[in-house]
């Protein structure tokens, strides 16, 4: 069992299987819930998953915010970003300063 | 929103002790708020540059990807890919940022394994795709580690932060009214006692003289 892990659709994560992580194929929200809960409990550390998947299961991903590990972490799919990512981030920022300071300057 | 306490000394010098605690913690828990969000800021910004990388990065890989999967069939592929190359290991560890946990991820991969797949059926794009992937694993591995510390890092400081200011502005405020309130009671004791003792003066004074 490698201590990474990969959720998404198949052609979007087909590729990090060549590279050694464990893959899953999951895009729906529920299923890839479960599936996050499970990996988990095993004891898998980093959790990669694209970003639409990242979206549709938030709700089981919030739980694993507070915990040093796993990182669940949104990656971009084979669509490319799709700025679920940076928007996490500029939530992050937001909540640790009270304002954005990062992506105003742009 | 005084709260009442006992006009008493032992209450009085109980309070001003919480006051010197409650202004020491405001202190400490102050600093430690302005040293996290120091380092807060420095982090946030490499997991922007990162995160920036590997979308470049990643769409790049998966456009090559995707022109392979245009010249091979569905199953070459995934015989082609289904077997790693490389194994992707990496050693864990915490570290600590200001008393709070972090993971610090080391990326101990090797990518310099030969293809496990034959060079018959598959194309020089997928060649690229899964070299480019590779070549993201590193800045992917940096990225988990520092985005979570971000998230770590920013839950934690808006704790400290609701604490600093429940501090400033609720706890040292109302401890310091109420050691206003009992040193003006205990002072108001003080000359009523004295008065009355110069008043039974003045009186056993005047049954005297007459």
């Amino acid at each position: 069992m490698a201590d990474i892990a990969m959720i998404g659709g198949r052609d979007s994560v087909l590729l990090a299987k060549a590279a050694g992580l464990d893959v899953y194929f999951e895009t729906d929200g529920v299923a890839a819930g479960k599936l996050i809960k499970r990996l988990a409990k095993d004891g898998v550390k980093v959790i990669f998953v694209t970003e639409p998947v990242y979206a549709a299961a938030l709700e089981v991903i919030e739980k694993y915010r507070a915990e040093a590990y796993p990182a669940i972490i949104p990656v971009p799919d084979n669509r490319g970003a799709s700025g679920v990512a940076l928007a996490a981030l500029k939530a992050n920022v937001e909540k640790a300063i009270g304002a954005d300071i990062l992506f105003n300057e742009e | 929103m005084a709260v009442n306490y006992k006009p008493t000394r032992m209450e009085l010098s109980g309070l001003k002790r919480r006051l010197v605690t409650a202004k020491r913690g405001h202190k400490l828990m102050k600093d430690k708020r302005d040293e996290m969000v120091r380092r807060f800021i420095a982090y946030v910004r490499r997991n922007k540059e990162l995160r920036e990388q590997v979308e470049k990065l990643m769409s790049e890989a998966t456009e090559h990807f995707v022109l392979a999967k245009a010249t091979m069939s569905k199953a070459e592929i995934e015989e082609a890919l289904c077997y790693p190359a490389s194994s992707a290991s990496i050693e864990i560890g915490t570290t600590n940022v200001l008393s709070i946990e972090v993971p610090k991820l080391t990326y101990a991969g090797k990518s310099t394994a030969p293809r496990t797949y034959g060079y018959m059926t598959t194309s020089t794009e997928l060649d690229t795709a899964v070299d480019k992937f590779a070549e993201l694993m590193p800045l992917l591995i940096e990225l988990a580690e520092i985005e979570k510390t971000c998230s770590l890092l920013a839950g934690e400081i808006e704790k400290t932060r609701r604490r600093v200011n429940a501090l400033e502005y609720v706890m040292i405020p109302q401890l310091e009214e109420a050691i206003h309130r009992i040193s003006m009671k205990l002072d108001e004791n003080e000359r009523g006692n004295l008065t009355r003792l110069m008043k039974t003066k003045d009186m056993l004074k005047a049954k005297e003289e007459s």
